[in-house]
């Protein structure tokens, strides 16, 4: 039986992507390892290499051929011995498609609190205007970019116009970044301030902080949070606690900026939501952007910031494309929560790529009548208690959404603020959707059940609103 | 490459570092060892090759490290070592438990994230242990597995058991602070833990000398805290194994640990969506055709005429066959029971 070739997956995100090139013609012999063709996807071109020996039989995608589906059959290998009539058998018995074990049943989800009281609003859908936002100008012009472009704007922007601030991480510099989040910063600003480091988290968090202590006002990438915590000792330290030590003097002005949380199936020791832990801290600002308009806006404020500023993006969220307003200097303040969405039957506050569920949620709630008012707090720590508070007025009920675990998290804090500043407005309790508590496992099965889904958002606002 | 070590090996020996002598005699292997050699590492490549086309059909999802073009190392390394001896890693891990006899099946399995997996499917290719053939892991921070390696051969101090822990890291990880505070440990305990630097020239897009002060003697980075250091032509599993030998027997004779650079390569991207656009294609070219170490010792054998390339064929449909084996069990083996994602987390006491 000839061997088909099929388009392969270059990466765990991709459905698609242009055979760019082929190296052999129908009649070369291959052996495993051979380079028999390039494939383009979004991010890099990348060589397909032989896996079996045999002859090239023929070429099914011809190249240059854009859109080729992942699994699709693109040549046909011929074995020892085999000929030209065994190719049509080949063509015509169908790839076979990975077979996937059937899923398993999820888990039932926790039993929520019971409700007497029922809901007294409209049933039948509800629909939703998105608030004024005050935050741009009148007559802004907005353009359409990814969340990777928004941050690399920010820094390229910051940079131009103060030469204190510089860049350092693993891979930032000549590899364009390891998420290309750095990319072109190299060419434009050279390799003064565009560093790579060796893989030495400690060590260069330290410096960092010690750089800013001289004066400058360094973006320290973390490849992703999860390697934050070989740092953690500085960022909590040196950098969060030397100004309080040294009674004003020593302002620590840094930004330490990276994917945070939950990938794909990247496993336990890659998969952490640090949101809480940082937001612990006294002495740190933490901040946590949903679209690539706040992540811009704010990541220029965090780097004028004369304090230490976390700076949590996320991965899934990179290659997002979102409405940024084209302004000279889009600035978004460090420590204001925004309603993004209008409402009035419960609030659900999320942040980051939380938001997800909750604007999800929100539009699953409204085709079933329940109006649900959606806040992104955007900065974690100093967090805006007043924009929750005044929406829970309105609401009298709260679901609060994070990827990371429940005990001592973010919604836990939101929690304990309702009930000390706002106890008399709720008519329900505070219910949080979160990450389950276990270290993210790797199956796709599990991975699922593991993270937040929209319909637990759903569960949780009908729970609050008493109609579950 | 290949000058560019001999220079390097020139200017160490200049300045008193121990560098073996490659003579043909002491490297010589017997027909039976250059066949077990071959096996083993053709079992690798094919189970990597076989890795890396699920991948692409999108059967193992997340972050996939390849071990092709460095398999002489760790077989190398397995060769010199006994039953008990303890093996560590990163995430690059797929080689190295081949090597120390884990099912194929348990190991594809665990990279499709099915229950039969070595880890019930929820550690994935990164994270996979097997505590019956001492093999710990398998981590995702570089150079987390230093210290732990150490802590491994302090409990063969501690228990006065004469084993020894083999604990790989790669030469990007050589930079992370706490290699340092083990060797440091490693030498004031002499401690029976052999340092393996599986060097291959990059971490990730990082050439090691864009990296690492005085990168072409990571093996003197022991120097100050009294460990001895040897690099080692790691495409060579002659080499690999007369290295291993030497500090096996180091480390069982009380005398503390010692380090071994290993001069490898990955043909491969770091991980499966890496473009390598850090280095030619012609670099990769040269090693792969002047210096694979499943070449090398294909060539021996057949120039000794202990096989024939029929029958080293027939072994590869054999290699291929067991692989198959494992990437069909991987695929149909069904997905960890939704209960497990509460299992494991803590001991049940
Ligand atoms: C503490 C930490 N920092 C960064 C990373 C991301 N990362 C994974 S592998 C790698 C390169 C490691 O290179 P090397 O040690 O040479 O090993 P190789 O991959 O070449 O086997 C990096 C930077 C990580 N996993 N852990
Ligand atoms: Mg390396």
């Amino acid at each position: 039986m000839p061997v088909q070739i099929l388009m392969p997956a270059l990466s765990p995100t991709m459905e698609e992507g242009t055979l760019a090139k082929w190296l052999v013609k129908e009649g070369d012999v291959v052996t495993s390892g051979d380079v028999i063709a390039e494939i383009e996807t979004d991010k890099a071109t990348m060589e397909v290499e032989a896996v079996d020996e045999g002859k090239v039989g023929r070429i099914v995608v011809a190249e240059g051929t854009e859109g080729v589906k992942v699994n699709a059959l693109i040549a046909v290998l011929l074995a020892d011995g085999e000929d030209n009539s065994a190719i049509d058998a080949a063509m015509t018995t169908p790839a076979a498609p990975p077979e996937l074990a059937p899923p398993v049943e999820p888990a039932p989800v926790a039993s929520e609190p019971k409700a007497d009281a029922v809901l007294s609003t409209t049933t039948g859908p509800v629909t939703s205007e998105a608030p004024e936002d005050l935050e741009v100008p009148e007559g802004t012009e907005f353009t359409s970019i990814t969340m990777r472009e928004a941050l690399r704007d920010a820094m390229a922007e910051e940079m131009r116009s103060d030469d204190t601030v510089f860049v350092m991480g693993e891979e930032v510099a000549q590899y364009q970044g390891a998420y290309k989040v750095t990319q072109g910063l190299l060419d434009e600003f050279g390799g003064r301030r565009v560093i790579d480091t060796p893989i030495t988290e400690h060590g260069f968090a330290g410096v960092g902080v010690g750089a800013a202590f001289g004066g400058l006002r360094p973006i320290v990438e973390f490849m992703t949070f999860n390697f934050a915590m070989q740092a953690m000792d500085h960022i909590i330290n040196s950098a969060a606690k030397t100004l309080y030590m040294s009674g004003g003097q020593m302002g620590c002005p840094i930004v330490f900026r990276g994917p945070n949380g939950a990938a794909s199936r990247v496993g336990a020791q890659h998969s952490q939501d640090y949101s809480a832990w940082f937001s612990h801290i006294p002495g740190l600002k933490v901040v946590a952007p949903y679209s690539a308009a706040d992540a811009k806006g704010l990541l220029k404020a965090a780097i004028r910031d004369p304090n230490p500023v976390i700076f949590l993006e996320n991965e899934i969220l990179y290659g997002q494309s979102f409405e940024v307003p084209v302004l000279e200097d889009w600035v978004v303040p460090i420590g204001k929560a925004k309603v993004v969405r209008a409402g009035s039957d419960v609030t659900i506050v999320s942040f980051s790529h939380g938001m997800f569920y909750a604007l999800a949620a929100a539009d699953i709630l409204a085709e079933e009548g329940i109006s649900a008012e959606v806040i992104d707090l955007r900065t974690l720590r100093p967090m805006d208690t007043a924009t929750i508070i005044s929406s829970v007025q309105k609401t009298n009920r709260l679901v609060t959404v994070e990827e990371g675990w429940s005990e001592c998290g973010v919604g836990a804090e939101i929690a304990a603020r309702m009930m000390s500043d706002a106890f008399d407005h709720l008519d329900a309790p505070v219910l949080r959707v979160s990450g389950k508590s276990v270290p993210m496992p790797y199956a796709a099965n599990l991975e699922k059940l593991a993270l937040p889904t929209a319909n637990d958002v759903v569960q949780a606002a009908k729970a609050v609103c008493y109609t579950g | 490459m290949a000058t560019e070590k001999k220079t390097t090996a020139t200017k160490a020996a200049s300045r008193g570092a121990k560098k073996a002598s490659d003579t043909a005699q002491e490297l010589s292997f017997t027909a039976e060892q250059e066949r077990l050699a071959y096996k083993e590492m053709l079992l690798i490549r094919r189970f990597e090759e076989k890795a890396g086309q699920m991948y692409g059909m999108g059967l193992i999802g997340g972050f996939c490290h390849l071990y092709i073009g460095q398999e002489a190392v760790v077989v190398g390394m397995q060769m010199a070592i006994d039953e008990g001896d303890q093996v560590i890693t990163s995430y690059r891990d797929h080689g190295h438990m081949i090597a120390c006899g884990m099912d194929p099946k348990g190991v594809m399995a665990e990279l499709t994230g099915r229950r039969s997996g070595l880890s019930k499917g929820k550690g994935g290719s990164m994270h996979m242990f097997s505590r019956e053939k001492k093999f710990f892991g398998g981590h995702g921070i570089v150079a987390a597995q230093v210290p732990l390696g150490t802590g491994l051969a302090f409990s063969n101090m501690y228990r006065d058991t004469d084993r020894v822990c083999l604990t790989y890291f790669g030469e990007g990880a050589t930079n992370q602070g706490q290699v340092y505070e083990s060797f440091n440990m490693a030498s004031l305990w002499k401690l029976p833990v052999i340092y393996i630097i599986e060097n291959n020239r990059y971490a990730m897009g990082t050439a090691v000398t864009r990296a690492s002060a005085k990168a072409e003697e990571l093996f003197n980075r022991g120097s100050v805290y009294g460990i001895p250091g040897e690099q080692v032509d790691g495409m060579d599993i002659r080499a690999v194994k007369r290295a291993g030998d030497k500090a096996v027997a180091h480390c069982r004779a009380g005398k503390g640990p010692m380090i071994l650079e290993m001069m490898t390569y990955r043909y491969r991207g770091h991980s499966m969506s890496d473009p390598a656009k850090y280095r030619s294609k012609e670099e990769v070219q040269k090693m792969r055709q002047e210096h694979d170490p499943i070449e090398q010792v294909r060539q021996r054998i057949l120039d000794a005429g202990s096989e024939t390339e029929d029958s080293l064929k027939d072994m590869d449909k054999e290699i291929r066959a067991v692989v198959a084996e494992a990437a069909e069990f991987a695929q149909s083996d069904p997905e960890p029971d939704a209960s497990e994602l509460w299992t494991d987390i803590l001991v049940e006491a």
